[in-house]
């Protein structure tokens, strides 16, 4: 074969490794709705199993992650930069670490919310993960965007899709409010320590959002350029 | 001319086996962004291959094919010594050749034109004299390498671009397509018959005016465009294929359009790369058929280029396909609506390089035309170390091709005379 082959011109593609690692992370994040479930009321045993999937999904997520970030040599000319990729990556992961931490403390320390305050936090939860899917679904975009050349309708449609996204976000940190507020009014009740890592558990659940919005505006950054 | 028969035997033997390599290595890279971009399937990119290469070398292959015999060497040195002209051409062809077959085996980066310009340099710069060589004709060569890429380039980023704004951009992408198509569609059958008319057809006896020209390829390209929006026309909108990735039923237009471009690469290959093989065929029958005269008026016979096609076409069904399939399979990268704005892109620059007659490499052209496409971020990832493979090929293969043929014409001087 002639050495100066046209197919040696075409570089990996970072876009589906990068959404293939995206859907893993929501498998991740989809886990931990029936982990707090149970977790809430009191079911341990079961929430143990919901952990370890949570766990090893987890893992398998780093494991794409890796194979990403060592499939994207220096040398290449990329429509996305990069630095763009690997950071929409990182913030991608750190929804998969934030859940598999949230599932880990939660069991670690059966860690049990007052009951009164259930069903606010498991729409809280949901809240989070629907931000997290609504990220996948801007990210699920890219080979569009790619194909538009970055121009036009599409980088349009993906704006309005990140604007759901902050408007998501938004809700979750009302929610997040709202669950402090009652978790406040309860505290003195409760022992002093559980407290501390219930605050500690809220905080990690709201973060969830919060990458996941990250990872909309680093998409957002990509469209600029 | 003492051995004139055995010189035009040998050089035939020496040119079809360069034409079965250009077939069976160089073809892949004008047709695996088809196959790769799933517009073609191997077999019809081995069957389009197979008559457009033809076509184009026969019809439009003449210009570079002249340059190649007569247009480097200064032949007035060589009037009292013609033979030194026939060794120089059968050293030149058999130091391409074997540098082919080397370098192919070891990896190292190849270029047809690159090996048989050196090749030919070196032999009348070193076995001839300094002053046989016209420089200026081939400072003109060498300045196309690199002039080609970048036109290639400068065309598909305008193509793409166009897409961008009269496709992609619309609310009504698929639409878009179906009505834009068309003109792409005209614009590749247009560019390419007009060089065809202009300066292919003379030696099969086809003289047009101007006017002429432009007339008929003008209605070679609506012919064309009729004929794709026929095929177009058929198309259905299939809104389950939109589901995954939104833009599949627009490449699908696309890859009507990729037919045709595929075709015109084919041509345009053709066209410029079977003066490589038949160039110094056709010096050394020219010579011995005119009696030892280093004839430079007379004409090329037609048969010189038709045995090209043919070394071509058998190269390409013997071993190309297999090339091509895999090739093709290792570029998953690339859309119908992005391949074809590389392959109009860098046809266009080949075929007018063929009319103009300056050796260029098909594959750096392509290559250009591909970055091109990345410039206006139509690609996700591209390799920017074959950029620096073509460099290399340019400072490998030139002396290669160069030493190798200056001691092949020692050699046959030696043994001839």
């Amino acid at each position: 074969m002639s050495p100066v082959d046209i197919a040696s011109l075409f570089g990996s593609s970072p876009v589906s490794p990068l959404q293939a690692h995206m859907a893993k992370v929501q498998a991740c994040i989809e886990a931990l709705e029936p982990f707090i479930e149970s977790a809430l009321d009191g079911k341990w045993k079961k929430a143990e199993k919901a952990q370890i999937k949570i766990t090893k999904l987890e893992n398998e997520a780093d494991e794409l992650k890796k194979t990403l970030r060592l499939n994207l040599p220096t040398g290449l000319f990329m429509a996305v930069s990069r630095r763009d990729v690997l950071e929409v990556l990182t913030m991608q992961d750190r929804i998969a670490n934030k859940s598999k931490d949230i599932a880990g403390l939660m069991l670690g320390r059966e860690i049990e919310f007052p009951k009164v305050m259930n069903k606010k936090i498991l729409e809280f939860v949901k809240r989070c993960i629907d931000a997290s899917a609504q990220a996948q679904i801007a990210i699920n975009e890219l080979d569009e965007l790619v194909a538009t050349g970055f121009r036009g309708n599409e980088i349009k449609l993906v704006s309005s899709m990140i604007k759901k996204l902050n408007k998501i976000e938004n809700d979750t940190d009302k929610i997040q409010v709202k669950v402090r507020a009652m978790l406040f009014k309860q505290e003195k009740e409760l022992p002093p320590i559980d407290v501390m890592f219930m605050y500690k558990v809220i905080d990690w659940i709201g973060d969830l959002a919060d990458i996941a919005q990250r990872v909309g505006s680093r998409l957002e950054l990509m469209l600029a350029k | 001319m003492e051995f004139g028969t055995t010189f035009i035997v040998l050089a035939c033997v020496f040119g079809l086996f360069m034409a079965w390599g250009v077939g069976a290595n160089d073809v892949a890279n004008a047709m695996a962004t088809s196959v790769g971009s799933k517009a073609l399937t191997i077999k019809q990119a081995v069957i389009i291959a197979a008559i457009f290469e033809f076509l184009g070398a026969y019809l439009a292959g003449g210009q570079v094919t002249k340059t190649i015999r007569k247009g480097m060497i200064d032949a007035d040195l060589l009037s009292g010594t013609p033979e030194l002209l026939v060794f120089g051409m059968l050293a030149s062809l058999l130091a391409a050749g074997i540098w082919l077959l080397v370098a192919t085996r070891a990896g190292w980066p190849v270029s047809t034109t690159h090996s048989i310009v050196g090749a030919i340099v070196g032999f009348a710069a070193v076995g001839i004299g300094f002053d046989a060589v016209k420089w200026a004709k081939v400072g003109t060569i060498a300045m196309s390498w690199v002039v080609s890429p970048v036109v290639a380039g400068v065309i598909s980023f305008a193509l793409f671009r166009s897409v961008q704004k009269f496709i992609f951009d619309k609310p009504k992408p698929f639409e878009a397509a179906k009505r834009y198509v068309p003109i792409y569609i005209f614009l590749a059958g247009f560019m390419v018959a007009l060089v065809t008319m202009f300066k292919g057809l003379k030696h099969i006896g086809l003289h047009l005016s101007a006017l002429e020209s432009y007339s008929y390829a003008v209605i070679t390209g609506l012919v064309i465009m009729f004929i794709g929006i026929f095929i177009i026309r058929r198309l259905q909108y299939d809104a389950q294929a939109d589901r995954d990735y939104h833009f599949t039923n627009v490449e699908k237009v696309f890859a009507v359009l990729m037919i045709v471009t595929a075709s015109a690469m084919a041509f345009a290959h053709g066209s410029n790369d079977v003066a490589n093989a038949v160039g110094p065929l056709a010096a050394v029958v020219s010579i011995v058929q005119s009696g030892g005269h280093v004839a430079q008026k007379s004409a090329m016979a037609s048969w010189i280029l038709l045995l090209g096609g043919v070394g071509i076409v058998l190269g390409l069904i013997m071993y190309g396909q297999k090339v091509i399939r895999t090739v093709g399979r290792n570029i998953t990268e690339l859309t119908p609506s992005r391949g074809f704005a590389a392959e109009l892109a860098a046809a266009t620059t080949v075929v007018v390089a063929s009319g103009t007659g300056i050796p260029i490499s098909t594959t750096h052209t392509l290559v250009g035309a591909v970055l091109g496409v990345g410039m206006a971020r139509g690609i996700a990832a591209l390799d920017m170390k074959v950029v620096r493979t073509i460099f290399m090929s340019w400072i490998i293969t030139l002396p290669a091709g160069a030493i190798l043929s200056i001691i092949i014409f020692f050699m046959l001087k030696g043994i001839f005379t």
